[in-house]
């Protein structure tokens, strides 16, 4: 039972703070309902994905800056190609753009297995070069996206045998993250190459000398973030309608949010649940900031200042879990 | 083992290139400069004049002081995201504060957010130990999100350029751009400090070996602050030669500078991993850089593709010297 609280008390403590928060949120506004939790779960989606995204990796002991940089490029890519085109040829979309993903995210850990540059400047290359790629595609924020895609995320489903009230509290797009993180990782996780990336983060050398393949380990974590930063750029499209060039700010977000849910940013540690729960909790912040009627342009300083010291907390944590003396 | 030693070996001419260029890698980068500019005279004959020359100089200016940043940052291992942000908010400060205040008023509260800004990425990653590349994005995106707020305050009284940055920016004298007379002084105070003062020794040291600089009593937050500070400000006072050169007050004014700053210093050859590199090696770059963007605008490369190339740039150029390196 200890080493259950141990493992999970963060986890725990982070759902606490959430439900705190939606009881702050239902004082601010007595009127906030099932329709503003749909509202809710459509914002995070994206953030949610960008999260998995970077979580998989620092799992495995890197870090990825080019995230928001692959959803921009993977959001335009399905935009533009749904542009003008029927509904059924957004069948063909989806997993083109996921196959994407996954290639440029593997390019990403090939390129830091063989070249041998540090994982943070590779990925910042990267960054360019998804940037470029995603203006070449499309110059200006445009494009559009298949109507039945679009009703994916919008609305509820209905599960049976739950009563009508209850039901409004399952909107589409909670169900539509939760399936696909968990058709991803629960395998994942079980299996030989789940260990095997907690292995690398863990201890590199050690892995190697137990027989881990770490390049291609290492590889495969930096395509399974690829495939994320894709389903998140796919989401991007399918919530907006368009497909945006210019990255948004998943970067930091989704590295405040890996911080905050638990997963310690040497790598080796943690899940997915935390740093989920985690965006949950920084986007309800932003909800109870807009309910206050404060300044949009203030709600996104704040928002910013607290991911930065959200961040500034676990490098510290990190910094004192570690010998006295060693370099970080 | 001995008699493989002793044994005479033909060095081969790759090898005798490489440690070549990592005696003297300003010889191959001048060549490499000359080789653009030729191209460039055939591609468009009679192009390279005295006006192009001025001309290539007025922006390469800029570029290059926002390099000397990435230079000082990168010799500590760090970098600066953070100088784009900074340079455009003083520049959008001192736009809008020239008109009800006196200059040397309208410049402190200009630069006032870069030395704010310094303060806190030093802070961050000096005593929080957050990486440098988090901790600035994270400042740059707070810094935006002020902008934004302070741009509403300022919407009526308007925007002017002062005619001393407008002929520091824009004006030639005897086929000399006038922005010179500030970059040599800058230039030379750089290249001073980090070759003859004790603190551009201290940042190589902290750079080469963080641990050795730190055990021989180096007080590393300390360094770290002083340089982050000192950047933001070189990048604050870019900023006002910038608006003097583009003549537009806008929120993403120096944004386009941010990538290829990077690229500059990385194939001036500063190592990304600090302790290695100069400031000579970074102006050559943003010559280089100048003029490869001349060469891709001829070349009707668009924006997207200039991206992707400073990205492979940066990649390939990090690669190499890291091969370099390790041969030696």
């Amino acid at each position: 039972m200890s080493r259950f609280l141990r493992n999970q008390g963060w986890v725990a403590g982070l759902f606490a703070l959430l439900i705190f928060l939606f009881v702050v949120t239902k004082l601010i506004q007595p009127g906030y309902g099932s329709g503003d939790f749909g509202s809710l779960a459509r914002a995070v989606l994206p953030y949610a994905f960008a999260v998995a995204a970077q979580t998989v990796v620092v799992i495995a002991g890197g870090i990825d800056l080019s995230v928001a940089a692959m959803m921009a490029l993977t959001s335009v890519t399905a935009a533009s190609m749904m542009n003008g085109a029927s509904e059924e040829y957004a069948l063909f979309v989806v997993p083109f753009v996921l196959a994407m993903g996954l290639v440029l995210g593997a390019l990403n850990g090939v390129l830091i297995v063989v070249t041998r540059v540090p994982d943070i400047v590779v990925t910042l290359a990267m960054l360019f070069v998804l940037q470029g790629a995603a203006l070449l595609v499309l110059g200006a924020p445009g494009g559009a996206a298949a109507e039945w895609l679009k009703a994916s995320v919008i609305g509820t489903v209905p599960v049976p045998g739950l009563p009508d009230w209850a039901d409004a509290w399952v909107p589409k797009a909670l169900v539509l993250l939760v399936v696909c993180l968990c058709i991803v990782w629960i395998p994942l996780r079980r299996s030989r190459l789940g260990l095997s990336i907690y292995a690398i983060g863990s201890n590199e050398l050690a892995a190697f000398r137990s027989g881990v393949p770490v390049a291609r380990t290492r590889i495969i974590a930096y395509a399974l973030s690829g495939l994320f930063a894709a389903l998140g750029g796919l989401s991007l499209t399918i919530s907006t309608g368009i497909g945006a060039p210019i990255p948004g700010p998943y970067l930091l977000a989704s590295v405040a949010a890996v911080v905050l849910g638990g997963v310690a940013l040497g790598g080796g540690k943690g899940g997915l649940l935390g740093p989920i729960i985690a965006v949950f909790v920084l986007r309800l912040v932003r909800t109870d900031l807009t309910l206050l009627a404060i300044d949009p342009n203030v709600t996104a300083i704040i928002e910013g200042l607290i991911m930065v010291a959200v961040v500034m907390f676990g490098a510290f944590i990190t910094m004192r879990s570690r010998p006295a003396g060693a370099t970080p | 083992m001995t008699d493989i030693a002793t044994m005479p070996r033909p060095v081969s001419f790759a090898r005798r290139l490489k440690r070549f260029m990592a005696d003297r890698p300003l010889i191959p980068l001048i060549i490499l400069l000359f080789i653009l500019v030729v191209i460039l005279q055939i591609l468009r004959p009679g192009i390279v004049n005295e006006r192009w020359l001025a001309n290539t100089a007025k922006f390469a200016i800029p570029l290059a002081i926002l390099a000397g940043c990435q230079t000082m940052t990168m010799l500590t291992g760090g970098i600066d995201l953070s100088v784009g942000t900074v340079a455009t908010m003083s520049a959008f400060i001192m736009a809008t504060q020239i008109v009800n205040q006196d200059p040397a008023v309208a410049f402190l509260l200009a630069m006032l957010p870069a030395v704010l800004i310094g303060l806190v990425n030093g802070i961050g990653v000096g005593v929080f130990r957050v990486h440098p590349l988090i901790m600035t994005l994270g400042t740059s995106l707070i810094g935006t999100g002020f902008l934004q707020v302070y741009q509403r305050t300022v919407i009526a009284s308007g925007a002017k350029i002062p005619d001393f940055l407008n002929w520091l920016g824009t004006g030639v004298t005897y086929g000399f751009p006038n922005a010179l007379l500030l970059f040599v002084p800058v230039a030379v105070l750089i290249v001073f400090m980090l070759n003859r003062t004790g603190f551009g020794r201290l940042l190589y040291a902290v750079g080469d070996n963080e641990r050795a600089a730190r055990l021989s009593g180096v007080r590393y937050w300390q360094v770290i602050t002083a340089l982050y500070i000192l950047s933001s400000l070189l990048a604050g006072i870019t900023g006002l030669l910038y608006i003097g050169l583009i003549k537009a007050p806008s929120l993403s004014l120096a944004e386009p500078l941010v990538l290829p700053s990077v690229a500059a210093a990385v194939i001036g050859g500063t190592s990304i991993f600090g302790g290695r590199g100069g400031y000579t090696g970074t102006i050559i770059g943003a010559l280089i850089l100048t003029v490869l963007t001349t060469l891709l605008t001829i070349l009707q490369m668009p924006e997207g593709g200039r991206r992707i190339l400073f990205g492979c740039i940066v990649l390939f150029v990090t690669a190499a010297y890291l091969r370099i390196v390790e041969d030696r």
